[in-house]
């Protein structure tokens, strides 16, 4: 008998009760126009646990101050969690060291952080940005705008009918001449896992620097950005059960350490005088002003929930639940699914034959079912396959068969009302 | 909520058979195109005009149902109307699409077969959709003393 077929993953089968995990999100439960909410648009945003509702309404309540400054007991309170909050993040994508945790509002801010605190200075004329066909626009734009600034050129790896990353082609692009590799780690509009680990040890042997777009692949796989080996990762606390306006940007400390400031104000520096100012230590060089303290400590009680559940028995959940619902959507005659890599995770991503994603949102939502319909803020990928919009169903650690089964339903229903 | 105010019959059989389309009349000297950065749609509205006069007119481009079925509507309300008939009724169309609460039965009678777009109002989210091909029509209005010339 073949022993790998016989292997069955150790992660956290039989441990993981979707229905008790329900039970941890309040929102999850109402009527929405007359049926049950099935909540398939996490892609853009998750639900939030009854933990992260009460760890925000618990620090508004008992311990609001502003922190680094106060010498009174809520400031300390304040103070305390806030970078406890940043060692849970550290530990949950296994940074060697807590200063290498700079919150930032999101992935978006993360980004533009790099791509202005270490690009700008540092890129000339003529020199390369690489990047991949599946980015979001956040992971184009702030590109786009240093290439303006310095007069580097945007390189663009191509990705297959599948919706793979094009690897050969990628290391070709590679040269002497790039100095920047960003690429997305899960993509939000094809499902797409991305091989980084790869993609990086090539980057580096050319001596570029890396940067990975987290957002949509921290609520699903497993992320230890050591051992992938990027020098930045960046990911939103609002797309992993976290409050919105905050997020994570992970670099390596030699680098950071390197970087001028991204913004000035209060709490970056050590001293002030009209004549000279010397700037903070890491992480605080680079969260000027007062930050989302809430929200910090927020992201970290989401990392804990999703922590506690086990990474790899929410991702064995979540593929089983895609996996079947994949399945279902594909028999439907007329569908077409945008993304079909073997590596792939969360997301469902089709096309109806002669309906527009718009009217198919439409219709699902009178059903009570929340889906994404439009370009998903990846237009160039949109082109790439030839349409203006694709609609989106994307799962959640909380997702059910049951849900994917009202999904099919509800895209019967479409089809029956634009028959032809 | 009632789908079937949204998707009535006559909105689907537009959609299924959009008049009008795609077109790009003979001797076309009004033409726009308009675009709803939200969802990547975008429809042209073509306009032959003469002496103040639409002879024909016709869009072309990809949207859903709701843009569709309105620019299709549109096209077959403004072939041989004035062009100050055109502005009155997208002023009619318009107000009565962003206006809140009910339309009252004198607006929705003026707006004969058009008053089947009203049903959008229910879906905030989609007033967009019917206003695009409106908006799109009245750029190309706006553009009467600089013609475009086909071929």
């Amino acid at each position: 008998m073949n022993e790998a077929k016989l292997h069955i993953p150790a992660r956290g089968r039989n441990l993981f009760d979707v229905n008790e995990v329900r039970k941890d999100f309040p929102v999850l439960h109402q009527m929405v126009n007359g049926h049950p909410l099935v909540y398939l648009d996490n892609g853009a945003t998750s639900q939030k646990p009854r933990a992260v509702i009460d760890t925000v309404s618990h620090y508004y309540e008992t311990y609001n101050a502003n922190i680094h400054r106060g010498v009174h007991f809520l400031s300390e309170n304040a103070t305390r969690e806030y970078e406890a909050a940043r060692d849970t993040a550290q530990k949950f994508i296994n940074a060697a060291d807590r200063r290498e945790v700079i919150y930032v509002r999101g992935t978006t801010e993360g980004i533009n952080l790099v791509a202005q605190a270490y690009g700008r200075p540092r890129l000339k004329a003529d020199d390369e940005i690489v990047i991949s066909t599946m980015e979001h626009h956040s992971n184009i734009v702030p590109w786009q705008m240093l290439c303006q600034q310095t007069g580097a050129k945007l390189k663009v790896v191509p990705v297959t009918d599948e919706g793979e990353f094009e690897f050969e082609a990628y290391l070709k692009l590679l040269g002497p001449k790039t100095r920047i590799v960003a690429t997305v780690h899960l993509s939000n509009s094809l499902g797409t896992i991305n091989p980084v680990k790869k993609i990086v040890e090539a980057a580096k042997a050319q001596g570029a620097m890396t940067l990975l777009d987290g957002a949509q692949s921290v609520p699903h796989i497993p992320v230890d950005v050591q051992d992938i080996g990027c020098d930045f990762y960046a990911f939103s606390g609002h797309k992993v059960f976290g409050p919105t306006g905050i997020g994570v940007l992970y670099g390596r400390q030699e680098l950071l350490d390197d970087m001028e400031p991204y913004q000035g104000g209060g709490d970056m520096i050590r001293t002030v005088s009209f004549e000279e100012t010397t700037y903070n230590d890491l992480p605080h060089k680079f969260e000027a002003g007062t930050p989302n303290i809430v929200g910090a400590i927020g992201l970290a009680a989401a990392l804990d929930y999703v922590s506690n559940l086990g990474i790899d028995a929410i991702a064995a959940h979540e593929d089983d639940v895609v996996a079947y619902a994949t399945e279902k959507v594909a028999d439907i005659p007329g569908i077409r699914i945008i993304g079909t890599a073997p590596e792939k995770s969360g997301i469902i991503s089709f096309l109806m034959d002669g309906v527009h994603p718009h009217d198919i949102g439409t219709v699902l939502d009178s059903q009570g079912i929340a889906i994404r319909a439009g370009h998903h803020c990846t237009m160039p990928l949109m082109k790439r396959f030839g349409v203006a919009a694709t609609s989106r169903a994307s799962f959640a650690l909380y997702n059910t068969k049951e849900e994917a089964d009202a999904l099919v339903a509800g895209i019967w229903k479409v089809k029956e009302m634009f028959k032809r | 909520m009632d789908l079937r105010a949204l998707y009535e019959e006559v909105i689907l059989d537009h959609n299924r058979n959009p008049r009008n389309y795609p077109k790009r009349p003979e001797g076309t000297n009004h033409t726009a195109e308009g675009h709803n950065p939200l969802c990547g749609d975008h429809v042209s509205v073509h306009l032959r005009v003469e002496n103040g006069m639409i002879q024909d007119v016709g869009f072309e481009g990809d949207g859903c149902a709701i843009s569709t079925a309105s620019a299709s509507l549109m096209t077959e309300a403004l072939k041989g109307k004035s062009e100050a008939d055109a502005k009155v009724l997208f002023d009619r169309i318009h107000d009565a699409l962003m206006a809140d609460g009910v339309t009252s039965q004198q607006v929705t009678e003026s707006l004969g077969k058009l008053a089947v777009l009203l049903g959008v109002k229910e879906y905030p989210m989609r007033v967009k959709c019917a206003t695009l091909p409106w908006h799109t029509l009245q750029a190309a209005l706006k553009r009467f003393d600089e013609p475009v010339t086909t071929e």
